[in-house]
């Protein structure tokens, strides 16, 4: 390759990436002005470029889908460092119920509804886990602008997403093999190592924490950033290696750092995540041919209504297990429905090892219309009448 | 008097707590890793807040020490003026006598409007109102009045 060649390439991947970049800057003051999570419009953003979009990308694809890579190593560290672990293992011995009556309800109308439509197995598991998981990111930030943080349901909601997360660390892993066309022996093999590596880490931070922290502690913020970016990355690629899936093995360097470092990291760590995770959404959009979307519409709206339905059941009994009224209960249940991040990391994981082809367009649809479900419904129990208490 | 307070964990955010105040309602307070607060009323129903505000972490503080400060403090109200709290001495000629025989308002000029008693603000008192040995009285004056006011208090005017 001559040198004018590369020149031009760098100049086409540098004006396709800075479009990329600036429209979602763009995107994002206009989610903010209409008081709506952004998530949808960079979905949004990425449908309307890409394959079968207004602008197709050239020179930036190859960049894009590695940022997207990062970007989704690094949403699961940042979640993994805004839980302690001793969070983990309160929220597991609380809400274990819940986490598996969620699950249930959840997961199984993915699971048949991808079956009735004959899709196949993995698919199915695929799409089990895209309606199972709420969106953290979504609904934290949600819970977090409304003054709705010190509500009684609050907790619930949290504790309900904290055992999502973690079973997608054992969900991840499993999907991984079965897209694998590993043997029974490798997926349950591959599960084992998920959950043993949980189980540790889980442990090990909770007694050990101040020594895996110091792997990483610095002084100033540039080492910092560098460390965790780089134990980040080399988990990553290592848990990769044993089919445990890179996204595991992040959420897990995430937890394992923990104390006043993780609270630093995260912050340093925070633009990063921000760039890159939507370049993940941004190219999951890019990845999905607009043109396709009509097609799994039907599918997606009926997949979102059942869904929506089943989770607004566990949100609105999680809150009645913990003893909240009528009204909170309500709130529970409509907080939780919007799905988000976990659902298109499961769909990008499931198309890029070439599962059926109506995955990324399904997940696509069913994302945005349960967060913009979500975010509708989210006010509608402040107009219920409140339950009469005994007090005086 | 103990206080009523309840917290609880908020995986991934702080940690709130509740405080179930003497009058009957509940205030909840939301720490949040990222230095912010939240303070929110909570409704009748008990569950939901019905009125909140998110402070910054300077906000969280300079509301704290409002909060916390033991005796009441008057921001400065015109320039010039300022505002003091003088003590009355055990051995003050003036204690157990009326605050009107000190005359302290036609000599100085300075205004006394309130008396902070072990910690409690007895505003706006009266000629009759009756000052105690360790009493504070919060004056309103210039610089010069206000000095004035202290040495009546403490005998050595004139």
């Amino acid at each position: 390759m001559n040198a004018g060649h590369g020149a031009t390439n760098v100049a086409v991947l540098l004006i396709e990436l800075g479009a990329i970049l600036f429209a979602l800057g763009l995107l994002g003051r206009l989610a903010r002005r209409f008081r709506i999570p952004v998530i949808p419009l960079y979905l949004l953003g990425g449908l309307a470029f890409g394959q079968g979009g207004v602008l197709e990308l050239s020179a930036s694809e190859e960049f894009v889908r590695i940022a997207a890579d990062i970007g989704v190593i690094l949403l699961l560290v940042m979640l993994g460092l805004e839980y302690s672990a001793s969070e983990l293992r309160a929220s597991l011995r609380t809400q274990a119920p819940i986490g598996v009556l969620d699950g249930l309800l959840n997961a199984v109308p993915g699971v048949l509804i991808a079956l009735i439509a004959g899709w196949g197995g993995v698919a199915a598991v695929a799409l089990g886990g895209i309606t199972w998981v709420s969106s953290s990111g979504v609904i934290a930030k949600m819970l977090g602008d409304s003054g709705r943080l010190a509500n009684h349901e609050t907790p619930t909601i949290l504790g309900v997403l904290v055992i999502e997360d973690v079973a997608m660390a054992l969900y991840l892993p499993l999907l991984t093999a079965l897209l694998a066309g590993g043997g029974a022996g490798k997926v349950v093999l591959a599960v084992v190592i998920a959950v043993v590596a949980v189980g540790s880490v889980i442990v090990v931070a909770t007694r050990f924490g101040r020594h895996v922290t110091q792997l990483v502690a610095a002084q100033d913020n540039e080492s910092l950033l560098l460390g965790v970016l780089g134990l980040t990355l080399l988990v990553a690629g290592l848990a990769e290696r044993l089919h445990v899936s890179a996204a595991v093995g992040a959420f897990l360097v995430g937890i394992a750092v923990s104390g006043s470092v993780a609270e630093t990291a995260a912050e340093v760590l925070a633009p990063l995540r921000d760039v890159f995770a939507a370049v993940f959404f941004v190219a999951f959009g890019l990845s999905t041919n607009p043109h396709t979307l009509p097609a799994v519409l039907p599918l997606a709206l009926l997949l979102a209504a059942l869904t929506a339905g089943t989770k607004m059941a566990t949100g609105y009994l999680a809150a009645r297990r913990a003893g909240v009224r009528r009204r909170g209960r309500w709130r529970a249940a409509v907080t939780l429905v919007p799905r988000g991040e976990f659902s298109v990391v499961v769909a990008a994981l499931a198309v890029s090892a070439g599962a059926e082809t109506k995955l990324g367009p399904t997940a696509a649809c069913y994302v945005l219309i349960t967060i913009l479900l979500g975010a509708a419904a989210y006010r509608w129990p402040d107009h219920l009448q409140p339950e009469q208490t005994a007090t005086p | 008097m103990s206080v009523d307070i309840t917290s609880r964990v908020l995986p991934g955010i702080g940690v709130c707590h509740e405080l179930a105040l003497h009058e009957g309602r509940h205030i909840g307070i939301v720490i949040r890793r990222t230095g912010q607060r939240d303070f929110v009323v909570y409704d009748e129903e008990g569950d939901g807040a019905a009125a909140g505000v998110t402070l910054t972490a300077d906000e969280a503080i300079a509301v704290a020490e409002v909060l916390a400060a033991p005796r009441v403090v008057f921001p400065s109200p015109v320039e010039g003026l300022i505002v003091e709290q003088l003590p009355v001495p055990a051995d003050s000629p003036f204690a157990r006598r009326p605050l009107g025989d000190t005359h302290a308002r036609t000599r100085t000029g300075a205004s006394i409007v309130a008396v902070l008693r072990q910690g409690t603000a007895l505003p706006s008192p009266t000629p009759e109102f009756v000052l105690h040995a360790n009493d504070l009285v919060v004056t309103v004056g210039t610089r010069a009045a206000i000095d004035q006011v202290a040495r009546i208090l403490d005998g050595s005017a004139e």
